[in-house]
């Protein structure tokens, strides 16, 4: 049986997971979740895997109709979540009776949002991951986003018993100019110092020509000493290319494993979910840090997740009648 | 090459292990021991690799593993164990029908070189082409040991869709489309085997460090081939490469 029926698909909305490792020798590029802090945060809500398929919505959300009693939880972007116009909280689990409808609108600050579902969502499982990559046309969904009268199914998993929010000082808020933490490398020597100076000096802003992909950027251009093109080597999530006209790319979660221009540096971990949630428009500042410094705020990214887990508020949801009239009551438990 | 392979860091969760600013055979044999070591080697923490045409990316885990750690490994690993440990290259025989509906630019590419089509064909089957990396796309090879003698310019205007399985040269690179994209290679020939399969066990067919030969059959052939694919019941030929002295 359908957990839900697509009314609306939303701008971009894919199956993604937490990537698909092992096949990047042969091409394959990881995809998943952009927004990892997100998408992870959304499966703990509901006591899921961390690792479970949640849908990944970008910009505008979708409307879907729900065909069973089911618990769902939203994450990432601020944006407006209705169920039949009853307002949900974004960083909170919430229950869903069949018949409902839920509706998730536009962004108001941030890109990507993620919706997951009690024992994650049922998705084509290629080379490992339920992630979709579009441009290769597999995983989730037939390879695709999500489209008008699409079926969703869910795997069987523990109802949870209790619905949760995330106490407000872990639910980042999204900048219009954000900095982002670079190690320099691994081609900084093809730079000499003014334009790593210039590169770490200047405000960037994201171009509309901007996707999973990677965002191409538009701001002071950057000078190799003497070529930009090297010998095809591997690229990371993160990897900032500089190519012959001098305007910077990050490569994210979709881009080809290989690439012949030189890396200038490459973002740290722990900042590409900022980078997830930027918009063409928005601004970027980067900051270099040593590889080190870089791997303490991965371990403390770490340590804020398990205090997310310890500090998740409950919240409880009533549909109370009184006088004939219907209640939409949500009360928190005051510690 | 470089006298010692230099260790880079790639942000915080890889490093890059690079044994020169060259292509060549020495070089790439290097990237591909070190990774076929890794591989075998099962480092806890490291979580995949990119083999190029002169270095390795390693992807880790830095909760497991951290950067000094890594790099003194990888170092200990591309300096000593690494040499001991050689890596058996395969032979994949690659099928392949010529000219015709199955390669519209052979005769072009015999006309460009003032040679027939089947002298074309000749020097095209006659190597062992060397996988020195994939990328790019998802499946596809950077093949190395086409003669110089059918290199050929790509197409002023590319094509908008070539299906996967065609066999083209762009310059003196000679390579197989993995799936139906647009591209302006010359197209000589087409192989019925697919390169990815979603639904195989090695959904990608080609790895780095084997070798590919590519044998010549007919229309007749093809077809019957391409049926076996479908069926799933087509053995690809494989056998061990012995280098030549």
């Amino acid at each position: 049986m359908a957990t839900f029926r697509v009314l609306q698909p939303g701008l971009l909305t894919t199956i993604q997971d937490l990537g698909r490792y092992g096949y990047e020798s042969q091409g394959v590029p990881t995809s998943g979740a952009m927004d990892e802090f997100a998408f992870r945060v959304a499966n703990i809500l509901l006591g899921n895997e961390e690792n479970a398929p949640a849908l990944e919505i970008t910009v505008l959300g979708p409307t879907l109709e729900v065909l069973e009693d089911v618990a769902v939880a939203i994450t990432g972007a601020q944006l407006p979540v209705e169920v039949n116009g009853k307002k949900r909280m974004v960083w909170s689990s919430f229950p869903l009776k069949k018949g409902d409808v839920l509706s998730i609108g536009a962004v108001s600050s941030g890109c990507r949002a993620y919706l997951a579902v009690s024992g994650g969502f049922k998705a084509e499982v290629v080379m490992g991951s339920a992630s979709t990559y579009t441009r290769g046309k597999l995983g989730g969904l037939e390879g695709r986003p999500l489209k008008k009268e699409d079926l969703l199914f869910r795997e069987l998993g523990k109802k949870p018993a209790k619905f949760y929010r995330v106490d407000e000082r872990y639910v980042p808020t999204y900048e219009n100019v954000t900095e982002i933490r670079v190690i320099l490398g691994p081609q900084d020597n093809y730079f000499d110092e003014d334009n790593i100076k210039l590169f770490l000096n200047s405000t960037y802003t994201i171009t509309k020509d901007s996707d999973r992909m990677g965002y191409r950027l538009e701001g002071p251009q950057i000078r190799a000493k003497k070529k930009h093109d090297i010998i095809t080597d591997g690229i990371v999530p993160g990897a900032i290319q500089i190519p012959a006209n001098g305007n910077p790319i990050i490569m994210l979660k979709d881009a080809q494993t290989t690439g012949g221009y030189a890396k200038i540096a490459t973002c740290i971990w722990s900042d590409l979910p900022k980078l997830a949630q930027l918009k063409p428009d928005d601004r970027i500042r980067f900051k270099a840090i040593s590889v080190e410094e870089a791997q303490k705020v991965l371990r403390d990214l770490e340590k804020s997740i398990e205090q997310i887990k310890a500090t998740l508020k409950i919240v409880n949801y009533f549909d109370i009648t009184v006088n004939g009239k219907h209640y939409d009551v949500v009360l928190e438990n005051i510690n | 090459m470089y006298d010692k392979p230099k260790i880079l860091p790639a942000g915080d969760k890889a490093i890059v292990v690079e044994y020169g600013d060259e292509i060549s055979e020495e070089c790439n044999a290097k990237v591909l021991n070190l990774y076929n070591f890794l591989k075998n080697s099962k480092v806890d923490g490291i979580i995949s690799m990119i083999p190029t045409y002169r270095s390795l990316l390693i992807k880790y885990n830095p909760l497991k593993i951290d950067f000094e750690k890594i790099s003194e490994y990888v170092k200990a690993a591309s300096n000593a164990k690494g040499e001991e440990y050689v890596f058996k290259p395969k032979v994949i025989e690659i099928p392949v029908a010529y000219g015709g509906e199955f390669g519209p630019d052979l005769d072009f590419v015999a006309e460009y070189h003032k040679i027939t089509p089947e002298e074309v064909i000749r020097i095209h089957v006659e190597p062992l082409y060397r996988i020195y990396m994939l990328g790019f796309t998802m499946g596809f090879a950077y093949l190395g040991g086409m003669s110089e003698k059918i290199a050929t310019p790509r197409l002023e205007t590319p094509r908008e869709k070539i299906e996967a399985g065609s066999v083209g040269i762009a310059g003196s690179q000679t390579g197989i489309y993995p799936l139906d994209s647009p591209g302006g290679w010359r197209l000589i020939g087409k192989t019925p085997v697919k390169l990815y399969d979603p639904k195989r066990e090695n959904p990608i067919l080609l790895e780095a460090g084997n070798y590919i030969k590519f044998v010549r059959i007919g229309p007749d052939e093809f077809f019957n081939i391409e049926e076996e694919v479908e069926k799933g019941t087509y053995q690809i030929k494989t056998y061990e490469y012995i280098e030549k002295r």
